[in-house]
């Protein structure tokens, strides 16, 4: 009898614990901005980004020369979350480009709250919701369609794998490759600094969630590399070094043990 | 006496004196001879040799083992089509090829260093000159022989010869011909006329004007491309960009051939045609990821750095009654690098 008890309270405390801990379907946390959010995103706007970019957002006057900050006027939720998700906002100092940096100063609270004041200013890009990057019933054909786009439209400046590459003047298309799904779309639908604006009627949303499928490969497979040794997948350059350290001092070493006298 | 001792009586002494005028160079340096014979530890020590034998084997062996590799990589890595097939097999039969070589090579250099003589021969100069005798018997021989022949005797054989030996390259020209027909004009043309509607790359669908959104970058190419019989052909030379820039930033004439600020210019580098792809929209400017050419799209896209010598071409373009963008004419110019008969 003990023994029935203790397995029907067993069966309770694993099934209880199970509804309470079950992971939930995520959110879509867009729309939902309120005017608490909102006045939140101001106050935190105004302590860290206003000495650039203006008091009322409206593109810095206080910074001196050419490096003032830009209107954010319009620039939309998705110009925030990408520019202060991925750790380039607030910039360190100014340079050719702001750089991309791994620790990111707020809270995703808080950069949605942020994003909130931004959209409220004026309408632009939204960030993009689950649904809108969604590719797992996507078919093989859409994701080589994505894969087609990608190369025309992304590989000259991103390199055709995605590794990134040079611009002019210090400025570079940075690596694609650890980049999440939301913070790409967000660079193509706002065109941070001197990447263009891929808007939906130029790149369609489908097509978006493709190229990022392909891309990224969410579903964790690696994507074969046919051509064997990638050596960083910068072209030119690392398989030139390659092949002048390693081709040439083979090379330079079977020279001189072949002229060399045996001991 | 054995070889080696032989080997050492060759050599010459080293010299010692020199014929040394007073206070200068010597008049003539005596022949130093070649420097003392070293022996190797195979030439002395039969255990050495024994064990550079050895290794030659082990180096053949390797070789063997390569040669093997590659026709079981062949036989055993099927094709079933996918990428990593081939990478295997590509990688295997390629590793088993440089084995099959370079331990041979090793294995062979390996034996001439250790093991083979290594004495030094003296083989002295002979002249290369025949005597007087040879050479006239030579000359004789050939004259004798044109005499035979008998050409000058029969001038109808003399001239069929040379006729024969006329035409026979002849027909190597017809061969030439037929690799291919002449480009003719396809250099200075290209599908873009009046009325082409302007179609995105690679997705198709004509283009709305009011899409094109400020700062934004289109691939553009000519509608029915892929209906030609050679579209890459054709893609080569009439793929085109559309930027969308703020108007006031763009000369009159750019801004004629434009649409509100979203202007239309070949993606065909005038250097060496390469895709002028990359486009920074802060600076407007065009870069060519081949030899960095660099074109200032608020300067009618003037090269301002690079190779490229002549600007890219602008396509005039306008916005139909639906409102899609459409070219008003074709290239003023011949697009992408320069050729002989572009003048």
């Amino acid at each position: 009898m003990a023994v029935v008890v203790l397995i029907a309270l067993a069966l309770l405390l694993v099934g209880g614990l199970y509804a309470a801990l079950a992971p939930r379907d995520a959110q879509a946390t867009t729309a939902t901005a309120t005017a608490d959010d909102i006045e939140a995103g101001k106050k935190l706007f105004l302590a860290n980004c206003a000495t650039c970019h203006g008091i009322n957002a409206e593109g810095g006057a206080v910074v001196d020369g050419n490096n003032a900050g830009p209107s954010l006027i319009g620039v939309g939720a998705a110009a925030v979350d990408f520019q202060v998700g991925t750790g380039r906002m607030p910039l360190a100092q100014s340079g050719a480009q702001a750089p991309e940096v791994d620790k990111i100063r707020f809270s995703q609270e808080q950069i949605d709250q942020m994003a909130a004041y931004i959209a409220s200013l004026a309408p632009g890009p939204a960030v993009p919701t689950e649904e809108q990057l969604d590719a797992s019933n996507f078919s093989d054909e859409q994701i080589a369609e994505g894969a087609a786009i990608f190369r025309t439209n992304c590989a000259m400046c991103h390199n055709s794998s995605g590794k990134g590459g040079a611009l002019t003047a210090g400025k570079y298309a940075p690596d694609l490759t650890d980049v999440s799904a939301k913070h790409i779309y967000e660079a193509m639908v706002t065109g941070p600094q001197s990447m263009p604006v891929f808007s939906d009627n130029n790149i369609g949303q489908e097509d978006k969630a493709a190229l990022i499928a392909w891309l990224v490969n969410e579903n964790g497979d690696v994507r074969p590399d046919p051509g064997g040794l990638t050596l960083g997948s910068l072209g030119p350059v690392s398989e030139g070094l390659v092949a002048w350290m390693a081709g040439i001092g083979l090379l330079i070493g079977v020279s001189v043990w072949l002229g060399m006298k045996s001991s | 006496m054995s070889d080696i001792e032989r080997a050492d009586e060759a050599h010459g002494q080293p010299g010692t004196t020199l014929a040394k005028p007073e206070g200068g160079v010597p008049d003539r340096f005596e022949n130093p001879g070649l420097p003392p014979h070293k022996h190797r530890m195979g030439d002395t020590d039969p255990k050495a040799a024994k064990r550079a034998e050895h290794q030659v084997v082990f180096f053949l062996l390797l070789s063997m083992l390569g040669s093997i590799g590659i026709i079981v990589s062949i036989i055993a890595i099927k094709y079933d089509g996918s990428f990593d097939q081939v990478s295997l097999s590509t990688k295997a039969i390629g590793l088993s090829m440089f084995l099959s070589l370079f331990a041979l090579g090793i294995g062979a250099v390996h034996w001439a260093k250790t093991l083979m003589p290594d004495d030094e021969r003296i083989d002295m100069r002979h002249r290369q000159r025949g005597t007087t005798a040879e050479r006239e018997e030579a000359v004789n021989i050939l004259k004798e022989g044109a005499a035979e022949a008998g050409l000058g005797r029969r001038p109808l054989i003399r001239n069929t010869l040379i006729g024969a030996l006329a035409l026979f390259p002849i027909p190597a020209v017809f061969f030439f011909r037929d690799t291919g027909p002449l480009p003719g004009n396809d250099l200075s043309t290209t599908m873009w006329k009046a009325d082409t509607y302007l179609v995105k790359d690679p997705e198709g669908g004509r283009i709305r004007a009011a899409d094109v959104t400020l700062g934004s970058v289109m691939h553009v190419l000519p509608e029915g491309i892929e209906e030609l019989e050679h579209p890459l052909n054709e893609k080569a030379k009439s793929a085109v960009l559309i930027m969308r820039l703020d108007a006031s930033l763009l000369t009159e004439k750019q801004n004629n051939w434009g649409v509100d600020g979203t202007v239309a210019y070949s993606k065909i580098c005038t250097h060496m045609g390469c895709p002028v792809a990359l486009y920074e929209q802060q600076t407007h400017h065009l870069l060519c990821p081949c030899h960095q050419s660099t074109f200032d799209l608020t300067q009618d896209c003037k090269v301002i750095f690079g190779p490229a010598k002549r600007p890219l071409p602008q396509l005039p373009i306008a916005v139909d009654d639906d409102g899609y963008l459409v070219a008003t004419d074709g290239f003023s110019e011949a697009v992408g690098p320069s050729f002989w008969e572009r003048g």
